[in-house]
């Protein structure tokens, strides 16, 4: 296996210039696409994500490396193959009825993303029905919901709700997050993790889909 | 500067366990530290509370008025809530917040205009955050005119220009900034408001950085904050500028908090 240290580093450093770089010359070396991409581009991220969660880095660092992932894969998208690049699973995501807010939602899309995951964003202000909406259509392997209003929270049960009553609440995992959130409150209204910021999102994820 | 003292917030570990337990020692001494540090108003928010958000409000309320004799500032959402908060509260209350959003304007609309009181009006329409100043001056320019027309003075209107990460985009300091400037001068009279801790989301040293936009914040004309004044950083920070502007006649201000020991320097 080829070793993509220097573009694993690169794009945690958000050197884009040299991710770039990096990721032509895997490319003229013969490295496989999906090699370049699990071993470079998402080995980097969840290195960023972990030391975002940690308190090492800030997010305009994290924003930078994800534009630099971005920036490599404008190079390999062109060459996917089909079934080239597998995805770790899909998420459906926004934040719930009544709120706007979607900094946090965009962070964890964004971190989702970069780990190899296919996000569907619905935005914002989306009521129960249009999460059970979206869900029936796209099956995602993961309902992700974000709330930053303690007025919004209740939002978050009543999406469960009508993801029951819709009978596809055992063909998901329910993530939520955002700032008045807890674990103690997913517990409560029965959602299968919580997620205290960007980084942990992707390591919650990969726990509730079983992959490592 | 009118400063309303932000402390009391079920959002905070500390405040939601005092109002469970109805612990009138701890809020009371809440009240009176940010009252002796110079709030002008102090705020209340039993938020967390969600379906018993009335009774605690309505509490916090008579436990604060009972200890500081200063107006609070209402901060909910929820008509019923303040509607019997506005009930018990002595004085003018100040209303945080209203918002072009419809639902939350039309339920709230009877509510502020049933009595006297000061109105937070927060830059958030419809169907996003705005981003731009422009965007930020056209829901101010018609948060406005709505409330102006229902007959509220603009003198007691406090525009909340919203604050929104640096770290997320670069340009939403000056974003804030910008409003708060045009604001001041279209609408000679009417306040702007803020609070400070949105802006360093997401980086390290955020007390200096939420400090230091403060100081922008005045400088760009803000007439009001919702802030710690028992932080004895952040208000050396906001009484030094002040004084710099030329707002301190005789420097008394900054003297007299340093030598009360209400501020530290760096």
């Amino acid at each position: 296996m080829s070793d993509f240290k220097a573009l694993a580093e690169s794009v945690m450093k958000a050197d884009i210039k040299t991710a770039v770089a990096e990721t032509q010359s895997a490319l003229d070396a013969g490295s496989r696409v999906q090699d370049i991409v699990d071993n470079g581009l998402i080995a980097a991220m969840d290195e960023v994500g972990d030391r975002f969660s940690k308190g090492l880095i800030f997010v305009p660092q994290m924003l930078r490396s994800a534009k630099a992932m971005k920036e490599c894969m404008k190079l390999l998208e062109p060459l996917f193959q089909e079934g080239d690049v597998t995805s770790k699973g899909k998420v459906l995501i926004a934040t719930v009825k009544g709120d706007l807010h979607d900094i946090g939602k965009n962070l964890v899309a964004m971190m989702m993303e970069g780990a190899g995951f296919t996000i569907i964003d619905l935005g914002v202000d989306v009521s129960p029905d249009k999460f059970v909406q979206k869900a029936q259509e796209v099956e995602p392997d993961i309902v992700a919901m974000s709330a930053l209003l303690s007025t919004t929270m209740p939002a978050m049960p009543h999406t469960i709700e009508a993801l029951e009553k819709a009978g596809i609440r055992n063909k998901v995992k329910v993530m939520i997050g955002g700032a008045p959130v807890t674990q103690k409150y997913a517990q409560e209204i029965k959602a299968d993790s919580y997620a205290s910021d960007a980084g942990s999102a992707v390591s919650k994820a990969k726990e509730l889909l079983g992959i490592g | 500067m009118i400063i309303v003292g932000e402390k009391i917030n079920t959002s905070r570990k500390s405040i939601e366990e005092a109002v469970e337990k109805r612990d009138v020692g701890f809020i009371t001494k809440v009240a009176r530290d940010q009252a002796e540090a110079g709030a002008h108003y102090i705020d209340v928010n039993a938020g967390t509370f969600l379906d018993r958000e009335v009774d605690c409000l309505c509490w916090l309320v008579e436990t604060v008025q009972n200890e500081v004799a200063l107006p609070l500032c209402l901060d909910s959402p929820n008509p019923k809530a303040l509607s019997e908060a506005m009930k018990r509260h002595k004085g003018e209350p100040m209303i945080n917040s209203i918002s072009l959003e419809e639902d939350r304007f039309q339920s709230l609309l009877p509510v502020i205009t049933s009595q006297p009181c000061h109105v937070v009006a927060l830059c958030m329409a419809q169907t996003s955050m705005p981003t731009t100043v422009e965007e930020r001056v056209q829901v101010a320019s018609e948060l406005i005119k709505k409330l102006t027309d229902e007959g509220i003075p603009l003198e007691r209107i406090y525009v909340d220009p919203l604050v929104q990460p640096v770290s997320v985009d670069t340009r939403m300091g000056i974003a804030t900034l910008g409003a708060i400037n045009r604001i001041m001068n279209d609408f000679p009279g009417v306040n702007t408001i803020c609070g400070l801790s949105n802006i360093s989301f997401g980086l390290p040293e955020r007390r200096l950085i939420n400090r230091n936009f403060l100081a922008l914040c005045i400088s760009y004309g803000l007439s009001a904050a919702i802030l710690d004044p028992t932080d004895k950083q952040l208000v050396a920070s906001l009484l030094a500028v002040e004084m710099l502007l030329g707002r301190d006649e005789y420097c008394e201000n900054f003297i007299d908090a340093y030598q009360n020991g209400r501020i530290v320097g760096g």
